[in-house]
């Protein structure tokens, strides 16, 4: 019996606990439901939505901008409550995620999954009404695909799970664009390969350091199934990728040079980094190495968008053409 | 909260503990806030819109 399906029993006996253990009256706190909506996850949501918004060409209304960005909020906090509503027998195994409210007992499975809908149909339908049906559907499809998709389908199924779940996670800049224009055109599209292409490396960095976590959960991860070798060959794949990617706003004129030469000389030191990776020795180094290059890919999609945002900012402020 | 058990006898519903009777009332008060914060939003984004508020296109 391989490790993944090994894992995969005991992920299914302590499913069958979590859910037949007797419930007291809740003790959860504001603070245990606002952990479930995934508040660091969530703030990176919010910004690349908020990029998305800011870059648009049709300038929207601050009171409609920021109901746009709450729901864009909201819904990934909603995506976040269900993923750990499902979640919640592989949680409680891996020490990075055994401190949830689940898995801790603070919230029921059953509250996590009302509490997830609730807060999933308020989004969509508040965007909707408010902002824009256009930009409600796309929540209601990223919402959808992160649940659905990721979490139940492809993250217990298949080494590229974050490689297409992935796409979940880039969504927002083109939800915050279709706030403010009501459609959609190429540049959100190029927002979202930049986030689609920068979750493998950033994802599989993160996940070499806990591989044996991930094969006690029966989660097929890459370095889990193909080892770790493997999975730092992937890494600086993607990572290259990334370089031309990042700098295509830039290439395709919706960009200025300022930001095609921070795109490309973050991409430079990103695939630098995972170069590193790919040749450190196993054990301490590799290790060190996979947190860098971690650390440094949230830095690389800040600095991005940043550099997109004050770019734009500056254009309006200017009232130059692109 | 239910007093009428005789002294001395079990209680056959359930009883909250203050730390579960806090709990419970600091989660109502959040539902109450979000539900007040989402009725001013849609009065403020009312005003900002005007008549357009009725107006949803695609």
């Amino acid at each position: 019996m391989s490790l993944v399906s090994e894992g995969a029993e005991f992920a299914g006996e302590v499913q069958r606990k979590l859910a037949s253990a007797p419930r007291e009256p809740s003790l959860a706190t504001v603070g245990d439901y606002f952990a479930l909506m995934k508040p660091r996850v969530m703030s990176l949501v919010v910004f690349t939505g908020f990029v998305g918004l800011m870059v648009a060409p049709l300038h929207i209304h601050p009171v409609l901008g920021f109901t746009a960005l709450l729901c864009i909020a909201v819904g990934a906090g909603a995506a976040g409550a269900l993923n750990m509503w499902y979640d919640a027998d592989i949680d409680a195994m891996m020490r990075r995620t055994s401190r949830r409210p689940i898995p801790q007992g603070r919230i029921a499975q059953g509250e996590a999954f009302a509490f997830g809908m609730v807060l999933a149909a308020f989004s969509v339908a508040v965007l909707g009404l408010l902002v824009s049906w256009a930009a409600a559907a796309l929540l209601a499809f990223t919402i959808f695909f992160y649940v659905v998709v990721y979490t139940v389908w492809l993250k217990r199924s298949t080494p590229q799970n974050i490689v297409i779940g992935g796409a979940a996670g880039a969504f927002p800049p083109m939800i915050g664009w279709a706030a403010a224009t009501g459609g959609l055109s190429v540049e959100p599209c190029l927002l979202f390969l930049i986030t689609f292409f920068w979750t493998p490396p950033h994802f599989w960095a993160l996940s070499l350091n806990h591989t044996d976590e991930y094969a006690r959960a029966g989660v097929p991860m890459l370095p889990v199934v193909a080892g770790a070798a493997e999975t730092r060959r992937q890494v600086l794949r993607y990572s290259i990728a990334l370089v031309p990617v990042g700098a295509a706003p830039w290439f395709l004129g919706y960009a200025d040079m300022v930001y095609g030469m921070t795109a490309l000389s973050a991409g430079t030191l990103m695939v630098v980094l995972a170069q590193r990776l790919r040749k450190a020795p196993e054990g301490r180094g590799a290790q060190r190495a996979a947190q860098q290059l971690f650390a440094f890919s949230i830095l690389y999609l800040f600095v991005v968008f940043a550099v997109l945002l004050v770019e734009s900012g500056l254009r309006g402020f200017t009232g130059a053409a692109r | 909260m239910r007093t009428d058990v005789a002294k001395g006898e079990k209680p056959q519903w359930i009883v909250l503990t203050e730390e579960q009777r806090r709990a419970r009332r600091a989660r109502s008060i959040a539902i109450a806030l979000a539900l007040g914060a989402l009725v001013i939003l849609f009065y403020i984004v009312t005003l900002v819109k005007g008549p357009a508020v009725l107006n949803r296109p695609l």
